[in-house]
């Protein structure tokens, strides 16, 4: 931690997206990753920025959790997740003595590690840096907007489930978008419904259509709803690549959508 | 408190404003007098006021979305169905407040008078506090730092007007942050029962309830046990079951029985659970609490002997099948 920061850690990063939610538990993490590796099978190069400090999910969905980070003259070298270095990561995670140590911190000391995670972690060339946040509107959410405020980030995901309890959770991170000047590129409306895999029927097991009526009433673009995928939650469980592995799953349509949608908008040259 | 050192030794610690990170930090001059570490006074008036309140449980999680609000909901409203027990729900979610909404009571306003602030009364005997009462929109966002979140929390603690309560709930976000340290240091003098742990059964969520669990052993709050939530999903059409988030690792019960806590039970998942509860309109989901022995739960069966509070916890089984811990009861539309 004593590295000095290089003024330029984030030179070399194409595009910035922050993946948001009032919500906790609506499925940031799982977008954050899934939206990573859906870019890295477009061909591009990856970066993943894991600000939940009290609850760093994004090691064990991608298999690297125990990892050790090391440092290097510009700052820490962020953990590659694959042989071909086409997706790296940092998060607090990695930092742990012991993985079920718990991040016991108050708003100032996260606040100068989320500092530090931006300015000082060497991403060196990365078409896309996805930042994946903690549920809520607080110190994280202010620090990392304004740490990144510098680099222009291309906007946020905003991430909700379609029952009313999130929606009007997400409805006031909508709101701290604006405030805080933050361009919301679209909302993901995610475990949409149930396919029943022995008798096909669809239950919207947590209501439906809140998400695509929350982005007509904040005036932002609906990107695709998620389904809900037992597949989808064990490959996140065991570290496996959910978007080579499962292309004929239900989620698969919604999440290449996303990502496809991300490409278009931030379209990164021929690599 | 702006520009912290990162190696900030700690407002509390005996290097507060001493230390050589402390050197041009803001807040050095109030470190080093010693003022950051003098104990609140609200402390000791918050313990005055709690002693209208019998027990005083926290519902927790280290993970976002298992369901802690709406557990904490069905937990009061089940206490409640007993009209002699006063119930207490108070939401110290700041950013994403959602019990007014859970309990049917968004657009509800809170009322000053010469004894503090007037929880809202949802029943004669259930009270709820949160700060989604104090914004004037839906869409208001509290875009607060930790301080003032504090803030709120010791108001909500000290000045809100319980009256004699036999059970207060408090409802908490997920993380183990400023909140939760809030609510344990502000309750500190005035003895918190213990906490209910929400998980469900995938490894993502139980990695950070060990977190949380962890949190629980540093400032020794009790731990009262693990409720494992959306625990399997029965197809309405074909009544098979599905793990919809499967235990990869076990769940929630080897977690507890490595852990040495009591798993206090499994609750499935429910699309009726996630209909708005509205006191005026449709149905209302609502579970048994029961004080008494409870004969088909075998968690309940070994822990008869912990306190009071854990008996009262346990909520009676009464499925056909007996697949899961907790029945719903739907009351008819009003």
């Amino acid at each position: 931690m004593e590295a000095a920061g290089e003024p330029g850690n984030l030179a070399g990063v194409r595009h910035i997206i922050l993946v948001l939610s009032g919500k906790g538990g609506v499925g940031k993490s799982t977008i954050s990753t899934e939206l990573a590796l859906a870019l890295r099978h477009a061909g591009k190069k990856v970066g993943i920025l894991d600000v939940d400090l009290c609850g760093p999910s994004i090691p064990r969905m991608l298999q690297v959790q125990g990892k050790a980070v090391h440092q290097c003259d510009s700052g820490w070298v962020p953990v590659f997740v694959d042989q071909e270095q086409s997706i790296s990561l940092m998060s607090v995670g990695f930092l742990l003595e012991k993985p079920d140590e718990a991040v016991v911190w108050r708003g100032p000391k996260k606040n100068a590690l989320i500092k530090q995670f931006v300015s000082d972690v060497a991403w060196g060339q990365l078409d896309y840096l996805v930042v994946d946040t903690p549920p809520g509107t607080s110190d994280e959410h202010m620090a990392v907007v304004d740490t990144l405020r510098p680099y222009s980030p291309l906007g946020a995901l905003v991430v909700t489930t379609p029952q009313a309890v999130s929606v009007g959770d997400v409805r006031r991170e909508l709101t701290f978008c604006k405030k805080v000047g933050l361009r919301v590129i679209g909302v993901v409306e995610n475990m949409s419904g149930f396919v029943c895999p022995h008798c096909a029927e669809c239950t919207n097991v947590f209501s439906r259509g809140g998400g695509e009526e929350l982005a007509r009433h904040a005036g932002v673009p609906f990107l695709g709803s998620v389904p809900l995928d037992p597949e989808l939650t064990r490959s996140l469980e065991e570290g496996r690549d959910f978007i080579q592995g499962f292309p004929e799953s239900p989620a698969f349509p919604a999440l290449s959508c996303i990502a496809q949608k991300i490409l278009n908008e931030a379209p990164v040259g021929l690599s | 408190m702006e520009e912290v050192p990162h190696d900030c030794p700690g407002v509390g610690s005996a290097q507060a404003g001493r230390g050589a990170s402390c050197q041009g930090c803001p807040n050095q001059g109030l470190c080093a007098s010693g003022a950051g570490a003098a104990p609140d006074p609200a402390i000791e008036e918050i313990k005055e006021k709690m002693k209208t309140v019998k027990h005083k449980i926290l519902v927790l999680s280290g993970k976002g979305g298992v369901g802690k609000s709406t557990f904490s909901a069905h937990l009061a409203h089940g206490l409640a169905e007993d009209e002699n027990t006063q119930v207490a729900l108070l939401d110290i979610d700041i950013c994403g407040p959602s019990i007014p909404k859970i309990m049917g009571l968004e657009g509800e306003q809170v009322h000053q008078s010469g004894s503090g602030w007037s929880p809202v009364f949802l029943e004669d005997n259930l009270g709820v506090m949160s700060v989604g009462f104090l914004l004037s929109s839906p869409d208001d966002a509290v875009i607060w730092r930790g301080p003032k979140k504090n803030g709120m929390i010791k108001q909500f603690l000290r000045d809100v007007d319980w009256g004699e309560v036999d059970y207060l709930i408090v409802d908490t976000p997920p993380g183990t942050s400023d909140e939760h340290l809030s609510a344990v240091q502000y309750l500190a003098a005035a003895h918190i029962d213990g906490a209910v742990i929400i998980t469900t059964p995938q490894e993502v969520s139980l990695q950070d309830v060990r977190k949380e669990i962890s949190f629980c052993h540093k400032v020794k709050l009790p731990i009262i046990g693990v409720v494992e939530n959306m625990s399997g999903f029965i197809c309405p059409k074909c009544q098979k079951e599905t793990q919809i988030f499967p235990p990869t690792t076990g769940g929630a019960e080897v977690m507890c029985h490595d852990l040495k806590i009591p798993l206090l039970g499994k609750v499935p998942l429910d699309p009726r659970i996630g209909i708005r509860f509205r006191l005026k309109a449709g149905y209302r989901i609502s579970l048994e609490a029961s004080r008494g022995r409870c004969p088909a739960c075998p968690v309940y069966r070994e822990s008869r002997r912990s306190p009071p509070c854990t008996r009262l916890l346990s909520v009676r089984v009464a499925t056909k099948d007996s697949l899961f811990w907790l029945k719903p009861r739907i009351h008819q539309p009003l």
